[in-house]
């Protein structure tokens, strides 16, 4: 009743090819910003904002950059990991050398060094494809990682080989560090991530989109109407790493405060990629929603036992959750193989004809 | 000129001086790499049959071997045990079929992919659920596998040999000689080949694709069950050992995703590579190269031999 698109006439061409076409989407987008900004500041305690909404909006930024790769280039990746360390690694080394610049502004910059990384380590994708492919990025998984480890440059010959996240300040409210406070770190990261997908948004739409896309579907058949392939998967593979740097540098500098190599591991790549299917490949919201689905699904799986007062041991309630998430996932995939985001697509179409069926 | 020196020079200098030391790791890393080829036949004998890039065999090894302890921890004897390790991997290829594949059928491939993590998540939190998260001691002796070590004295030194080394390249040599009789001879192994070669054309002649489906599964279980034996009595049975499953991936990428003569030449020139670049090279660069070392090896390969050394031609149309 309340979303329907009767009576809303285009009468340009840029109105018809607007991400939000649908006056209700544009007031759904609105209020689902307005509650992130105000509302849930206003109401949410530190644990909420430490444990579920910041690493959700990072772990959706690097959902969002690997299905750049992934689902609209179709190029799979198993490297996000460590793209996202070498933008921790990249911020930590730039607010060393030049702390008086804002912080805010390396964590972005720093994505440029991941940028970098990653169309090094994507030049194979010219040649390989598919699960080969795969396979050759977790070259890049192995080796970063080892560098991470091995050169004490990069964590500044910190004695514990960790990073630790110095104190910097703007306007003289301490962003990072210690005692900055979840809320503070909230907004950045909510900023960071709401102006990155509206730009990742624009890029979908748009021409470089529509090249990745027909490079997904046939890689060959784009060749021939003209689209230089070297430059396509390079591109996608810079952009790719750029979100996955940022996500990585914000999880270290806004989220942990900290962390050890191994943070940047592989089950880490696993992880994001497990995000994007499960939320949809070449799909933003999915993204958002395969994140949602994945980080806070265990952690949901973890409290249920305590809530209920079973008399679970924590152990078999850590393999429990396992043994539900490998169901889950499976679940999944055999009811919906297109991901969450195509049953919120089913949703709002059914919403549309409501309360008729077709 | 030092570094030169260091990296064209010293090795070959320090393996001319030194034949043992190169005859030891030369055999060490062929162990490696028969274990890693056994992985990766698992890994091969999936993928041709259902075109699924099977992630969870590394968990499967562990399961496999697993179950074998834990039935034995119970009171089974050994034998009676691996019988019975043998009737559970039926039944998880009968299920993966049944519950997994079926539905999933026609699926792109990475949807597939991720399936099987879901199996792998599935199969981890099974495995340490049932039989405990701790790791666990190989029945070796019960299985009347070979333990201690041989030397030889030559070459300027002594070489030693583990016993269950030489017993697990011998059990990996019948085991895929057994495996290439079944492929080449039999009728299952004929409708194996056909419907790696086509799918459809395999099903109009009537091979059906659930029945080929669980047999490969059940195979991959099987040498997932011997790869578990052999790397546990070398080591310990433990959840850490998925991690092999992994380095399994460019052994893969060397030999190609469907030769199986492919998964044993990549699997020895990975291991023993491997061994000799850490050996010989690690040193030079702070050691534990042996990460990633053989994901270079095999990329460096992928960009002249694209589907691997022994894979089939890709011919792309439009």
């Amino acid at each position: 009743m309340l979303y329907r698109e009767v009576g809303q006439y285009k009468s340009s061409y840029a109105a018809d090819m607007a991400v939000f076409p649908i006056l209700q989407d544009r007031i759904g987008v609105a209020i689902i910003l307005l509650v992130a900004f105000v509302v849930l500041p206003l109401v949410s305690n530190n644990f909420l904002l430490n444990t579920v909404l910041i690493p959700f909006l990072i772990f959706s930024l690097a959902a969002i950059g690997l299905n750049l790769l992934t689902g609209y280039t179709g190029l799979l990746s198993l490297g996000t990991g460590a793209f996202m360390g070498v933008g921790a690694y990249a911020c930590l080394k730039l607010t060393t050398m030049f702390p008086h610049v804002n912080v805010i502004v390396w964590i972005l910059a720093s994505g440029f060094f991941s940028a970098a990384v990653g169309v090094l380590f994507g030049l194979p994708s010219l040649r390989i494809k598919g699960f080969y492919l795969a396979v050759a990025t977790l070259a890049a998984q192995f080796f970063l990682e080892w560098c991470f480890i091995r050169i004490p440059w990069l964590y500044n010959y910190s004695v514990s080989g960790a990073i630790e996240v110095p104190l910097r300040t703007f306007m003289g409210i301490p962003i990072t560090g210690p005692n900055a406070t979840s809320l503070t770190r909230y907004l950045i990261v909510l900023s960071i991530v709401v102006a990155l997908t509206w730009i990742a948004s624009n890029l979908v739409h748009g021409r470089i989109g529509r090249m990745w896309m027909s490079v997904r579907d046939m890689d060959l058949a784009a060749e021939l109407i003209g689209i230089r392939l070297f430059r396509a998967k390079l591109l996608a593979f810079a952009v790719s790493s750029f979100y996955c740097g940022v996500a990585g540098a914000m999880m270290v500098f806004l989220w942990y405060g900290g962390a050890e190599a191994d943070v940047f591991a592989i089950d880490q790549s696993f992880l994001v990629l497990f995000m994007v299917i499960i939320g949809g490949l070449g799909t933003l919201i999915g993204s958002f929603f395969g994140a949602a689905l994945i980080y806070i699904l265990p952690i949901a799986l973890r409290t249920i036992p305590g809530a209920f007062g079973l008399p679970i041991r924590p152990a078999a309630a850590e393999q429990l959750t396992f043994v539900i998430v490998g169901v889950l996932i499976i679940v999944f995939l055999v009811v919906e193989p297109n991901g969450l985001a195509r049953l919120w697509q089913i949703g709002k179409q059914k919403l549309r004809v409501w309360p008729f069926p077709y | 000129m030092h570094i030169l020196y260091q990296i064209f020079v010293d090795p070959f200098v320090q393996m001319g001086t030194a034949p043992d030391l190169l005859a030891q790791t030369l055999w060490d890393g062929l162990v490696g790499g028969v274990l890693y080829a056994l992985i990766a036949l698992g890994f091969v004998l999936i993928f041709k049959a259902s075109g699924v890039f099977n992630f969870a065999q590394g968990i499967m090894v562990v399961f496999a071997a697993l179950t074998l302890v834990g039935f034995h921890e119970h009171g089974v004897p050994a034998f009676v045990a691996l019988g019975l390790t043998v009737v559970v991997m039926f039944v998880l290829a009968l299920g993966v079929e049944r519950l997994m594949l079926r539905p999933l059928v026609n699926q792109s491939e990475i949807i597939l992919f991720m399936a099987t993590f879901g199996l792998t998540y599935f199969l981890i939190g099974f495995g340490q659920l049932v039989f405990g998260g701790s790791p666990k001691v190989m029945i070796t002796q019960e299985l009347y596998l070979p333990s201690g070590a041989i030397q030889f004295k030559g070459l300027g030194g002594f070489v030693s040999l583990q016993k269950i080394d030489i017993a697990a390249v011998i059990i990996a040599s019948i085991m895929v000689a057994v495996l290439a009789v079944f492929f080449q001879r039999t009728r299952i192994g004929r409708a194996l080949r056909a419907v790696a070669d086509s799918h459809q054309a395999a099903l109009s002649v009537g091979i059906s694709l659930e029945q080929i489906w669980v047999i490969v599964w059940f195979a991959a279980g099987v040498v997932a069950l011997t790869t578990g034996i052999m790397w546990g009595a070398r080591s310990e049975v433990s959840f850490s050992l998925q991690i092999i499953a992994l380095k399994a991936l460019p052994v893969l990428i060397l030999g190609g995703f469907t030769s199986i003569p492919g998964a044993i030449v990549g699997g020895l020139i990975i291991g023993i590579g491997e061994k000799l670049g850490e050996f010989y090279w690690g040193p030079l660069l702070g050691g534990g190269i042996e990460n990633w070392l053989a994901y270079v090896i095999a990329l460096g390969f992928l960009v002249f031999r694209p589907q691997g050394l022994f894979g089939e031609k890709i011919i792309e149309r439009i």
